[in-house]
């Protein structure tokens, strides 16, 4: 049984020619870039030829506004506490669509608890946000507005550029996580009106623990990391060479092969969404057309999705995700699916695919049967 | 393999669940849990002489909900109903080798199942002798 891998929103593999490419940063570059020797100017040069390579991949004013921090989950923490914190004086309020990964949802709780308004600005059954909404709610107090730039669990691409008009037109600052989308789809911070935008190394087939944040100039924040000043004294802490280096080569990849291998993948999901809606009472999650390239996500009537995720991979060495209850750490459903209406039972019978380089259009057939298989044993099971 | 801390023993129950179905005409009917929580249990009982002589199943859940119906209904097959009533989840867990801390309270609902089953069993029972 070949073993297919469909989870790559969880983890990817990295590039190998990223790995190639930094693996001199473990062996023998290895020096403190904040060392003035030449060990450490090596070091410092491997940064700033990444930060470049980051930069163009989002179109950014000069490459100096690129942050690198330890991942997505630093990169957002920095992004809502920085600018909260640091506009106080302006206003305590801030703003979030319902559907935001929990690493921008959590830290705007922790505000919450310090005596900051936090507004949750509702998505449609497709998971678009209530732009209607968002114009009604967002006053000049709300200081920061975060909105995903696509939801990693139904697939869905926001509106980003009319989203940023309102927040420009009443509050003050538009944080964008483009964790998912970077890399899939084309990001543009300047064309699309961004303040501020998260990016995660691995999400782009970079090693794990290195991300970046964007901070459009003119953006004041405070650290939320203090120490040594590295990164414009916005996140101290010695830099891990390797991984942003690999980072760097990473978006520099993304740039030059997205288009096309995008379009690849499109044509795998499609294929599988066609195939798999097929199966009663199987339906599509998220929006039809505006979803990223690699997204298939799904919900069946009856059964469970960590029973999914077990029978696929024990029996057909398939990989997949669900937003299941019953597979996350807090025991709830995810609170996107709930965000866009389902219902908790149904919620429950979620399956998503991410696809990735490994994948091919050949083996739709066997994942579909695999998924038919699976749904048809676990109904059997089920009292539903 | 996925590893979410389940037991070899809980996936083999997974994969292969033992009494799985309905019983027609069953003497006692148990039904735990709630979809709305992500796991939903069924129980059909035949008993003869006081002792389970046939037991299913119907599970809607995780893994761990799936593997405690099948392992319980393993373990009520043939016993006296009393002896039956006894059995709790732990004893359910620990033929398992042991469950994820997480799953140890919703996910392990096969023993109540089984208890209500039981006393479904001996309501219908005592309403018989009582109009008989």
């Amino acid at each position: 049984m070949k073993k297919i891998y469909l989870d790559h929103a969880s983890a990817m593999p990295i590039d190998p020619r990223v790995l190639a490419f930094a693996q001199r940063y473990l062996r023998s570059d290895f020096g403190n870039p904040s060392s003035l020797h030449s060990a450490g100017l090596k070091a410092k040069t491997a940064i700033e030829d990444a930060r470049k390579k980051v930069a163009e991949l989002i179109n950014v004013e000069n490459e100096t506004c690129i942050i690198f921090t330890s991942g997505a989950t630093e990169s957002n923490n920095l992004a809502i506490k920085g600018t909260a914190l640091r506009n106080v004086g302006k206003g305590k309020k801030v703003a979030a669509s319902a559907i935001e990964h929990i690493s921008v949802i959590n830290p705007m709780k922790e505000l919450q608890k310090g005596g900051f308004e936090l507004i949750l600005i509702p998505v449609d059954s497709t998971g678009i946000v209530d732009l209607e909404k968002l114009n009604d709610t967002l006053t000049k107090e709300t200081t920061l507005t975060s909105i995903m730039y696509a939801n990693s669990e139904i697939g869905t691409i926001e509106p980003i550029k009319k989203i940023s008009e309102i927040v420009h037109r009443n509050g003050l600052y538009l944080h964008v996580d483009a964790t998912a989308a970077a890399g899939r789809i084309p990001v543009d911070v300047q064309n699309d009106g961004i303040d501020l935008l998260t990016l995660s190394s691995n999400d782009m087939y970079g090693p794990q623990g290195a991300g970046a944040l964007y901070i459009k100039p003119g953006v004041r924040l405070q650290t939320i990391l203090p120490g040594g000043g590295q990164e414009r004294g916005l996140r101290s802490g010695t830099e891990n060479i390797f991984a942003i280096a690999g980072m760097g080569e990473a978006a520099r990849l993304a740039k030059s092969e997205m288009s096309q291998e995008s379009e690849r993948l499109k044509k795998i999901r499609d294929r599988l969404i066609q195939e798999i809606t097929k199966i009663d009472q199987s339906y599509l999650t998220g929006h039809t057309t505006q979803r990223l390239p690699h997204h298939a996500s799904f919900r069946f009537s009856g059964i469970e999705g960590e029973s999914i995720l077990l029978n696929m991979d024990i029996r057909h060495g398939i990989q997949i995700s669900t937003g299941s209850a019953c597979s996350s750490k807090t025991l709830e459903p995810s609170h996107v699916l709930l965000a866009i209406g389902l219902r908790h039972e149904e919620a429950h019978g979620s399956m998503v695919i991410t696809l990735g380089r490994s994948n091919k259009l050949e083996q739709v057939p066997q994942i579909t049967k695999a998924v038919k298989e699976t749904i048809e044993r676990l109904r059997k099971l089920s009292p539903l | 393999m996925a590893d979410i801390g389940y037991s070899k023993k809980v996936l083999e129950h997974f994969m292969n669940p033992k009494n799985v179905g309905r019983i027609e005409n069953a003497d006692g009917y148990g039904k735990v849990g709630n979809p709305v929580c992500g796991d939903l249990m069924e129980m059909y009982i035949k008993v003869k002489d006081d002792i389970i002589t046939d037991i299913k199943f119907k599970t809607f859940g995780c893994g761990s909900a799936i593997a405690t119906s099948s392992m319980a209904t393993e373990m009520a097959k043939g016993m006296h109903i009393d002896e039956a009533l006894k059995l709790t989840r732990n004893d359910v867990a620990t033929e398992l080798e042991g469950l994820p801390p997480a799953k140890m309270h919703c996910s392990n609902l096969a023993a109540d199942a089984l208890h209500a089953a039981i006393k479904d069993y001996k309501k219908k029972k005592g309403e018989t002798e009582n109009g008989g």
